[in-house]
């Protein structure tokens, strides 16, 4: 199932500056995992511990995964990854 | 350098001191590469506390979705520290992610001046830069200052 991946500019290093880029996955972590193979180093960036990292904020369309199952969020056809760095600070 | 309208560092000094004693949130976008401040959006703190924020995710990501369709960037984001110097904590350098943007700290405790502070930081290393206020940017570019989404 086709989905399509928002990268962030902090990423893009690590994707041939590809903005978006697709995939095929059934959950938010097969997806990752996929784009793995692809672009090695990427998950890392992303996932920590088997969770987000807190640093990240991972969306299925418009939904933080955080408030949903987390990385075993489910994806369909069609749906828009998008991955935004996290704004914080102290 | 941040060059930045004076009418800008207004607001977010505004929007620090009413917001006092919890830390006050935003950011300022311009077009891609221009490294011009032009349009300011205020954020919710979702830590709502005196030594940490957060962007609201869910707003964040209309806020980025709103500059993406624009061909914008966050040019400046900005917070306030409350009763610490104007100075990137560790935890601001920890979540430093955008290298083309500046990080501007806005004091309200009187004990730490009243300046702002902007800073580049690249690989956890803070840079504090000079800023210049304006008056006036060409005439061709807009301010905007956004409402404070409830």
């Amino acid at each position: 199932m086709p989905i399509t991946i928002s990268i962030p500019t902090i990423l893009r290093p690590l994707t041939d500056n590809q903005k978006r880029i697709e995939v095929d996955g059934s959950s938010v972590l097969d997806a990752i995992e996929r784009m793995e193979q692809r672009y090695p180093g990427v998950k890392e960036r992303l996932v920590t511990g088997g969770q987000t990292h807190r640093f990240i904020n991972i969306y299925v369309n418009d939904n933080d995964i955080r408030f949903s199952e987390g990385l075993s969020t489910r994806l369909t056809d069609g749906d828009l990854l998008t991955i935004l760095p996290a704004v914080a600070g102290g | 350098m941040l060059t930045i309208h004076a009418k800008l560092v207004e607001v977010m000094l505004a929007q620090a001191h009413k917001d006092h004693p919890f830390e006050t949130c935003g950011i300022i976008a311009g077009p891609e590469k221009s490294n011009l401040p032009l349009r300011l959006i205020p954020m919710r703190n979702a830590a709502r506390s005196e030594i940490f924020f957060r962007f609201d995710p869910q707003e964040q990501l209309q806020v980025w979705r709103g500059m993406e369709a624009r061909g914008e960037e966050p040019i400046v984001i900005y917070h306030s520290h409350t009763h610490t110097p104007a100075y990137p904590s560790r935890t601001d350098v920890q979540y430093a992610s955008q290298p083309q943007s500046h990080y501007v700290i806005v004091p309200t405790d009187p004990a730490y001046g009243e300046e702002i502070r902007s800073f580049r930081i690249l690989d956890g290393m803070v840079t504090e830069e000079r800023i210049r206020m304006t008056n006036s940017y060409n005439v061709e570019w807009e301010l905007s200052i956004e409402a404070m989404v409830a």
